[in-house]
């Protein structure tokens, strides 16, 4: 069987969400594997929230908010533009491929873009392969 | 009546969480007068059988210091949860993992290699890396297994209670020997003792105005100013992401706070919380600039994770 990717969407409710809405109600085809969260802000992603869904298994994690300048609390996606590099450079020390992690804006005309995104990342973590916290149970054994 | 039985032990450790015990002093005395030493491999020579030999849970009170990096580790933790009646992890390494849990970002072999091969102080021309038996014309000799990677006490054994720092603050060791002496109700099991349930931030008392960063300052080459938050002038101090209960010593000392006492209450993970805390109040909004200053922080899960890294979320690197 073919290794399907688990990958967590962190959305925020008035872009990307609606976006990722328009995708769908427009019958856009996007692979099935993004598991959609629904947060206010893409400026209410906690670094938490990431490293939570990784040490859970998910094999990648994008967030999605408004384009910068569009954010409906002003500037909760510039928080976050400013967190995800550090966060990047931080989970790379854990092993963690960079391609697993991605911010993306995504506004809620942008359907089509936002089933672009999830096709791409769909892909490449495809060929990364799982990742491989998600195998933590094995991890737990091997002292 | 006999005197309630005391262990002290050391795993995976420094040595400084048995120096802060002696470090209370006169109050040692009062220990001595209350409690009956049963073992303390710093400062008295006990055997592990005569643990061994006892009964479960005559022991009253375990003050274990330490992480568990290997199978001795791992051996006498379990037996000294057997045979006590309260367990305490204390220190920074029992509670969280502590500093050495930094090793989690590195391979077993690796580490072996660096430490008997690579470093400048080594001559081990034959290359001789310690295993676990060899046999020697008297027969086979044995060493504990040195594990893949190093947990907190409780990822082992159950804990009753955790006293947090690295090491520990000794105000906080006499309060809780006097505790026990006075025969006080024990508080709720797992509770963190002589701590707070704010963040340092809350006990600080420096100038705090509207945190905006450009630059990221280090204590070796900048001198901080001594009246406002360090954070804010661009010293990376954890802080915002520690439990209070030190009384803010290193901050009142003009170093930021290095994180030993572990996340506050109901945060999850240390270093996600910190990470956030940092990169939010970046003064720019170019991803180039962000990027540059981001930058100038170079070993963010050594920053960040500095005490916590096995207790984490990730727990280790990819290993
Ligand atoms: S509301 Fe969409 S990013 Fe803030």
């Amino acid at each position: 069987m073919s290794f399907e990717p688990r990958i967590i969407g962190i959305l925020c409710n008035w872009c990307s969400y609606t976006g990722a809405d328009l995708a769908g109600t427009s019958r856009m085809k996007y692979p099935p594997n993004v598991r959609v969260v629904r947060v206010m802000c893409s400026g209410r992603v906690d670094p938490t929230f990431v490293l939570k869904a990784i040490a859970e298994g998910a094999d990648g994690v994008l967030i999605a908010g408004c384009h910068p300048g569009d954010c409906h609390y002003i500037n909760g996606n510039i928080k976050t533009l400013r967190r995800y590099p550090l966060l990047k450079k931080m989970l790379s020390q854990f092993g963690i491929e960079d391609e697993r992690i991605r911010l993306e804006w995504v506004s809620a005309s942008e359907g089509d873009r936002f089933a672009g995104i999830v096709k791409e990342m769909t892909e490449t973590i495809k060929k990364l392969g799982p990742s491989r916290f998600s195998r933590k149970n094995e991890r737990e054994v091997a002292l | 009546m006999s005197k309630p039985k005391l262990a002290i032990y050391w795993a995976a450790s420094c040595g400084g969480c048995d120096v802060s015990i002696l470090d209370i002093h006169e109050h040692i005395l009062d220990v001595d007068k209350n409690f009956e030493l049963v073992l303390w491999p710093v400062a008295a020579d006990f055997k592990y059988k005569d643990i061994e030999i006892m009964q479960d849970q005559e022991i009253f009170l375990t003050l274990f210091n330490g992480s568990i990096r290997n199978s001795e580790n791992e051996h006498i933790a379990k037996l000294l949860r057997k045979k006590s009646k309260v367990l305490v992890a204390f220190g920074s390494c029992a509670h969280l993992g502590g500093i050495i849990g930094l090793a989690n970002l590195y391979k077993k072999e690796d580490i072996l290699d660096t430490v008997y091969n690579k470093s400048i102080s080594t001559h081990n021309p034959d290359k001789i890396i310690p295993k676990t038996t060899v046999q020697v014309k008297e027969g086979e000799l044995t060493l504990p297994k040195f594990y893949n990677y190093l947990r907190s006490l409780d990822q082992v054994v159950d804990v009753d209670y955790y006293i947090p720092g690295c090491p520990p603050n000794p105000e906080q060791v006499v309060s809780i020997v006097k505790h026990v002496i006075e025969k006080k109700p024990l508080p709720p099991k797992g509770s963190v003792l002589g701590a707070g349930e704010k963040s340092q931030c809350e006990e600080c008392k420096r100038k705090k105005n509207i945190k905006k960063i450009r630059e990221i300052k280090r204590i070796a080459t900048s001198i901080p100013d001594p009246e406002t938050c360090l954070l804010e002038q661009g010293f990376l101090c954890i802080g915002p992401a520690t439990r209070s209960g030190c009384g803010v010593a290193c901050v009142n000392a003009g170093v930021p706070c290095r994180g030993c006492y572990g996340p506050p209450p109901n945060v999850m993970d240390q270093g996600a919380k910190m990470l956030s805390a940092i990169a939010s109040v970046i003064d720019s909004e170019s991803p180039d600039e962000i990027n540059k200053i981001i930058e100038q922080i170079i070993d963010p899960v050594g920053t960040f994770y500095r005490f916590s890294l096995p207790t984490s979320l990730l727990r280790r690197s990819d290993i």
